[in-house]
């Protein structure tokens, strides 16, 4: 009946606004039990449990358990989608009931497994389902107690997920960047701690955090302050900015962009010194992975050609950089420098991507992706092999790789080590970036798009294929190199699969064919695992989770390409959408631009 | 000396004689239209011409030079492109990109000067772009200013038979082969692509050899016909000439039933 208050708004030829499913609120609400119970069950509560965020309340094992019941809360009280003909549905009580009903289910659920866990011994299946746990879990108030409180804590936490659609839409996003950041810089104390000492400010950690770890009351005002301040004022100032720096003349500009440009490079420059060595080490790591992420970028986003061997690219660049310029090689001992033996690495990489792009010319899709998987691991077993030992060095590698000589300078450790990374990281970027835009970027987009139809209108199919092999490989075994000096020396154990999957997942989760989004991929993905230990162990399980979930929610990526973005999400705008934007096909704005 | 030209073409997919012998040719700044019910075998012929499928006997010469066993990609180089006969674009390029592909085979810069920025790559790149905009200018206001810029994908059915005319043009052939450019369009969009096909020949000087159904459109632009049933040809001639024709008409309407069966 109070729908009808809706329907008599100015639009009153809409029908009633669908009314949000309280089934389905049921539903999310057991499955976010569900998740919560195999997110204790396999230990992540009690390991994540050991990193406090916020002093004496908040650790990461709990938040990670009730963000299952935030998030299906937040799920079961979104509004119906808007549809053509009905009135606009409105987040009300009823998405807080949603909430409140998916919280409660999800502690119901949880609260039986703590039964279960109880009564039975669940440790024989589930290493982790431990007395402490299961301490843990009721706040360690005995089981009784317990089960009322995680009862209402997750109803609370429910009711609070689905609360978000009732935040008018202006303060939303400041106040969840304030949570996020107050969270994110809980989480990362390890890394903000020596950021902060770097610069020489090491009396403001005392002011946030607590010396076990933790932010302190006080931290947690400030970063919220900070925060809540900063997106309120600023947000949407960043396009305003590059309008303005755009209406600049020409020449005004470049001087502005240049500044910016020295600005950033003297930032760069201070980085390793600031953040120490521990930190560097894990930047050039997500480095390395940022260079080689660039290379497949151009292999599967640009050409389309799933490569799931990516990896032998990489083995191949460390082993020739190794066989070069080692005293240590088995067979040829050149000692070569570096520079003198890269243009070697990047011709037998070329050679590689020769040698696994012919066979496979006639191969797309899948098929594909299968024989390069073979390819990848053909390349592993090779170099580890005793019939080849006499040259690779079989399963003892080749140690003893000298140190990168540039001039007079010896590069050595991590922080020294993150500025040739840092540069050829920028030239992977730069040279994806200019191909993109050239004949040979658009013969390989043709070739994605419809291999046929791209020979018909000129593109020579074997040498597209055969060139986007030998550049990604080129990329691929630039970091290989790298990869060799830095560790000084190779073994065929670090070229598993694994590399080519965690650089396939940077690319899907950052957005394909995006470089900014594969840079803050390599970071997030790759780095963060690294600073956070605890989830180190947990890395390939949330590369899962996030995989499926971005291939169900934004296939595009976090960060897309424009062009991506444009791809998946057309249906939105189509061609009606269009002519409402453009006007009438003859008489639309599109008139000036002749 | 015509400017295409096949003789004895044959090709047969299994026990089907899809192409059966056919002698043909086209003379320079001539329009062909190729007629035949459905199943004649045309389309065959034009992936037979644009090397998507090898013939198995015969001989098609272009300018004087054989074709066969060339491979797609070197005989638009030599000068014919085609359309496909059901929209065939690159979906997820936007439009100048699409009509910027087909430059490919007329264009040489590589990688090394697309990561130095030369000034021939600029050059070169600046000039693949003009054409590719002049191209599409060829359509009027249709496919130009935001269009540009847009995905192929989110034309209307009319826009993508333009846009795939306009790819096929731009990689500045000597015979351009269009197969149904009209099909599926309503009577206005057909008139407009009648007088286009004209206008093509006269003004940008293309020899064109066309696949139609619509007779209003081959009466419309044809200065030859060709009648083409079960790989065969049957008749040619002017449109009066083939439409007057017996066998054309049985091909069509099917041969009347005897006479006291």
């Amino acid at each position: 009946m109070e729908r009808a208050a809706t329907a008599a708004e100015p639009l009153d030829d809409l029908l009633p606004a669908p009314v949000l499913s309280l089934q389905r609120a049921v539903r999310f609400g057991l499955i976010g039990g569900m998740a919560a119970v195999v997110v204790a069950a396999i230990g992540m509560v009690e390991t994540f449990e050991a990193r406090t965020l916020i002093d004496p309340f908040l650790a990461l094992g709990l938040t990670t358990l009730y963000l299952a019941s935030f998030t299906f809360g937040f799920v079961a009280g979104s509004p119906p989608p808007e549809r053509e003909g009905f009135a606009k549905p409105k987040a009300g009580l009823r998405s807080l009931a949603a909430g409140a009903i998916a919280g409660v289910l999800a502690g119901v659920v949880l609260s039986a497994f703590m039964l279960l866990a109880d009564a039975v011994n669940l440790r024989n299946i589930f290493v982790s389902v431990s007395p402490q746990l299961l301490e843990l879990l009721t706040f360690g108030k005995g089981l009784g107690t317990g089960i009322l409180l995680v009862l209402v804590v997750s109803t609370a936490v429910g009711v609070a997920g689905s609360a978000v659609h009732l935040i008018p839409a202006q303060v939303r996003r400041p106040i969840m960047y304030t949570v996020m950041w107050v969270l994110l810089v809980g989480l990362l104390q390890s890394v903000i701690e020596p950021v902060f000492r770097g610069l020489g400010l090491p009396s403001l950690i005392d002011v946030l955090y607590e010396e076990a770890g933790g932010l302190r009351l006080a931290g947690v005002v400030i970063v919220a302050a900070a925060v809540f301040l900063l997106s309120f004022f600023l947000g949407g100032k960043g396009r305003a900015l590059q309008g303005r720096l755009d209406a600049l003349p020409a020449q005004r500009r470049r001087s502005y962009i240049s500044i910016l440009l020295l600005v950033a490079a003297a930032i760069v420059y201070m980085i390793p010194r600031v953040v120490g060595p521990f930190l560097s080490e894990v930047l050039d790591l997500a480095g390395l992975y940022l260079l080689m992420a660039l290379g497949l970028n151009i292999v599967i986003g640009y050409a389309g050609l799933l490569d799931l061997g990516y990896v032998a690219f990489f083995a191949v660049g460390a082993y020739t950089t190794a066989i070069l310029t080692s005293p240590n090689s088995p067979r040829f001992t050149p000692e070569m420098t570096l520079w003198a033996s890269l243009p070697f690495v990047v011709l037998a990489a070329a050679l590689a991507g020769l040698l696994v792009g012919t066979p496979v010319l006639r191969m797309r899709g899948d098929y594909l992706a299968i024989v390069t998987l073979g390819f990848g691991e053909i390349a592993r077993i090779l170099l580890n092999s005793d019939a080849l030992k006499e040259t690779f060095g079989g399963a003892q590698g080749i140690i003893n790789i000298p140190n990168m000589v540039i001039g007079p300078l010896t590069v050595r450790g991590p922080e020294v080590f993150f500025y040739p990374i840092f540069i050829f990281a920028i030239l992977a970027g730069y040279v994806s970036l200019a191909i993109q835009n050239s004949r040979m970027g658009r013969a390989w987009m043709a070739m994605r798009e419809d291999e046929l139809v791209a020979e018909t209108m000129g593109v020579n199919i074997v040498a597209a294929k055969l060139s986007a092999f030998v550049v990604g490989a080129s990329l691929a075994s630039i970091g290989g190199a790298l990869f060799a000096v830095k560790v000084g020396s190779v073994f065929p154990s670090s070229f598993n699969i694994v590399v080519s999957i965690t650089i396939l997942v940077l690319i899907i989760v950052g957005g394909m064919g995006s470089v900014p989004g594969v840079t803050v991929g390599a970071l997030a993905l790759v780095a963060l695992p690294e600073l956070l230990r605890e989830f180190n162990e947990y890395k390939f399980l949330m590369y899962g989770i996030l995989l499926i979930f971005m291939m169900l929610k934004r296939p595009e990526g976090f960060i897309p390409s424009k062009r991506r973005a444009l791809e998946l999400h057309q249906d939105e705008v189509l061609q009606d959408a269009w002519l409402q934007i453009y006007g009438d096909e003859e008489t639309g704005p599109q008139e000036e631009g002749v | 000396m015509p400017l295409f030209r096949t003789e004895g073409l044959t090709k047969s997919f299994g026990g089907l004689r899809a192409i059966d012998s056919l002698d043909m040719h086209v003379d320079e700044g001539e329009i062909v239209s190729v007629i035949g019910p459905n199943g004649a075998g045309k389309t065959t012929f034009f992936n037979l011409v644009t090397g998507l499928e090898k013939p198995d006997d015969g001989v098609i010469e272009f300018d004087g030079q054989p074709i066969v066993g060339l491979v797609p990609s070197q005989i638009i180089k030599l000068g014919i492109a085609r359309t496909f006969q059901n929209v065939r674009l690159f979906p997820n390029m936007t439009v100048r990109e699409n009509v910027m592909v087909s430059r490919h085979c007329r264009t040489r810069s590589g990688l090394i000067g697309a990561v130095l920025r030369t000034p021939a790559f600029r050059r070169e790149e600046e000039e693949t772009r003009r054409i590719a905009e002049d191209t599409l200018g060829f359509f009027g206001t249709r496919l130009v200013g935001y269009r540009l810029d847009q995905l192929a994908l989110v034309l209307s059915y009319a826009n993508r038979r333009r846009l795939e005319i306009a790819r096929a043009m731009a990689s500045s052939p000597r015979l351009l082969l269009l197969d149904e450019p009209t099909a599926g369009m309503n009577p206005r969009e057909t008139v407009e692509i009648t007088e286009l096909i004209g206008k093509m020949r006269d003004e940008k000087g293309f020899t064109i050899l066309l696949i139609e159904h619509d007779m209003r459109v081959v009466r419309g632009v044809s200065d030859r016909v060709v009648v083409i049933d079960y790989g065969r040809k049957i008749a040619e001639g002017t449109y009066e000439e083939v439409a007057q024709n017996e066998q054309v008409i049985e091909a069509y309407l099917g041969r009347p039933a005897e006479k006291g069966a």
